[in-house]
């Protein structure tokens, strides 16, 4: 209820989007077309059909681990927003809870974007589909909240490059997107199994193609587990930011 | 007791590492009345403030704020009071009146007297013709209305306002003491940090002088400079050497003395007609007590 009210306020801050789905759309088109033309098939998929599935994780990554990272950070340092809004009767839990709400649903409808391109280039449109907004919701929900926990314990903007290099961009190539693991060495396919990107992308891929039965069960509790908990941490982090 | 009053502080203690910002800190605002905080940068009046909104826990001490005790029930509190703090804190990519919608919702203001909560918010800070400017827009003196008018959308009863006209111009100045003065005639309680002088002693029905985290003392502008300050003062103006002179001259006499960069004050030359330096004459004010007494320097 309360949350609702600071989520609704949250669609105020018009966001702009483009960056979100305009990165992977153009990786999507560049690999899939320069790939696509040496490579036919993978896993028995289309290469564009391949790729197209799995560039919704990184609309998704993209729509939320940045602006959760850098406007959270943002706001708190340059425009106090947050102070202002502490001084009224809402709690950090729910300031936290509101931002991160707000950008998974913006990962919902971005994740879909990839998708529906990949649809123009032959990608067939299943009835799995439509779950793949909630898919999206549920791994943005994991992410935004990573990513305002990044924001919460940096102490200035400069450590997020470290973020970026030496955690996401590793997870964004270890998690199928343009690739299937399962060439990759042993270590690197373990650290897939645990990387939230990857269950995201097959995640997708079961809603095109068929799902997998109870290994894309577990997969979807894997997202909500990590959700859940960067959500506790993500309030943690700001919490010990934002009173002292 | 505590119904009589809004804000009760009994012993704040808050630490910043090896700094310690409030140094045992009593503090009480009875309802309807406007109590000034009236200190120089560093005294502790933004900490102070903080601790009353529950965004700054103290390490010691009691605060207790419209009968709700702090931190544990700082949301009720919030609720119930409205904050214009020091720096700005707007929305700037909205306009005047989606920072107020915005506001209306996060205090809880239900839908049928949400318009009318706005409306009234932007007569009273006479930005209704500028309702569909963007903040960044504005000039510091609408920001600054709008940051009040944000403060009152939904009536709070007790009004927090951390340094409400540091950096404006005499005219705008003018205008917000006005508006505040409304407040006050309206029964609305306010607590007001300033280091300006003049505004503590216009609005402010008592004034608590604070220095390096401690109230020196409490009472209403005019009780203050009689007890401390005496009834009258010369100020003598020249040259450095003049004014050691004088300072010295006067300690002769077992008065205090104060500075002011240019000149020295004398006071309590009430009683000491034929005595006293020359110079010009003038009522005590609370600059004096104010110098006198956590003996700063007036900018």
């Amino acid at each position: 209820m309360l949350v609702r009210e600071i989520v609704n306020y949250s669609s105020y801050w018009r966001a702009s989007a483009f960056s979100s789905t305009v990165e992977p759309t153009l990786y999507l088109l560049a690999f899939g077309f320069g790939f696509g033309s040496l490579v036919s098939t993978i896993g028995g998929y289309d290469y564009v059909e391949f790729v197209g599935t799995g560039t919704v994780a990184t609309a998704v990554l993209f729509s939320s681990a940045f602006p959760a990272m850098f406007g959270t950070y943002v706001k708190y340092a340059f425009q106090r927003t947050y102070d202002a809004i502490l001084a009224a009767p809402v709690d950090t839990e729910e300031l936290v809870s509101a931002e991160s709400l707000w950008m998974s649903m913006r990962a919902g409808v971005y994740g879909c974007v990839p998708l529906v391109v990949a649809m123009f280039f032959g990608l067939d449109p299943a009835w799995g589909m439509l779950t793949v907004p909630g898919i999206a919701f549920i791994s943005g929900f994991g992410w935004a909240n990573f990513g305002i926990a990044v924001a919460g314990f940096s102490k200035s903007i400069d450590n997020f490059s470290y973020i970026v290099s030496a955690v996401l961009t590793p997870l964004f190539l270890v998690a199928g997107t343009f690739f299937p693991l399962d060439g990759l060495p042993q270590v690197i396919q373990i650290l897939g199994e645990l990387n939230p990107l990857h269950h995201c992308v097959e995640l997708v891929r079961g809603a095109a193609f068929g799902f997998d039965g109870w290994t894309d069960v577990l997969r979807v509790a894997y997202l909500v587990g990590f959700g859940l908990l960067m959500w506790r941490i993500a309030i943690y982090a700001m919490t010990r930011k934002l009173i002292d | 007791m505590s119904a009589d009053l809004a804000i009760r502080l009994r012993g704040a203690i808050k630490r910043y590492g090896e700094i310690t910002a409030v140094a045992g800190l009593d503090l009480d605002v009875p309802t309807a009345t406007c109590v000034g905080l009236l200190g120089p940068n560093g005294a502790g009046k933004s900490t102070t403030m903080r601790m009353l909104t529950g965004q700054s826990i103290p390490d010691e001490g009691e605060v207790e704020v419209l009968g709700y005790r702090l931190p544990g029930e700082s949301k009720q509190a919030r609720a119930e009071l409205g904050v214009a703090p020091q720096l700005d804190n707007l929305d700037v990519t909205l306009t005047v009146e989606q920072n107020l919608l915005v506001f209306s919702h996060l205090y809880r203001i239900g839908r049928h007297d949400r318009r009318a909560a706005i409306e009234r918010a932007l007569e009273m800070a006479k930005l209704a013709d500028r309702r569909d400017t963007r903040v960044d827009k504005l000039s510091g003196g609408m920001r600054r209305r709008l940051l009040i008018a944000r403060a009152l959308v939904h009536r709070p009863r007790l009004v927090l306002l951390d340094e409400p006209t540091v950096g404006l111009d005499p005219q705008v100045r003018q205008e917000l003491w006005a508006l505040i003065d409304a407040l006050r005639a309206d029964g609305t309680t306010i607590l007001m940090s300033t280091h300006y002088i003049e505004e503590a002693q216009r609005l402010s029905d008592t004034v608590l002088i604070m220095s390096h985290g401690k109230a020196v003392a409490a009472g209403s502008p005019a009780a203050l400079v009689a007890e401390h300050a005496g009834r009258e003062a010369v100020e003598v103006y020249g040259p450095p050497a003049k004014l050691v002179e004088v300072e010295a001259s006067a300690s002769e006499l077992g008065l205090r003395t104060r500075r002011t960069g240019t000149s020295v004050s004398v006071l309590g030359v009430e009683g000491v007609d034929g005595r006293a330096p020359e110079g010009e004459r003038r009522p005590a004010n609370l600059e004096d007590v104010f110098v006198l007494l956590t003996g700063e320097q007036i900018d």
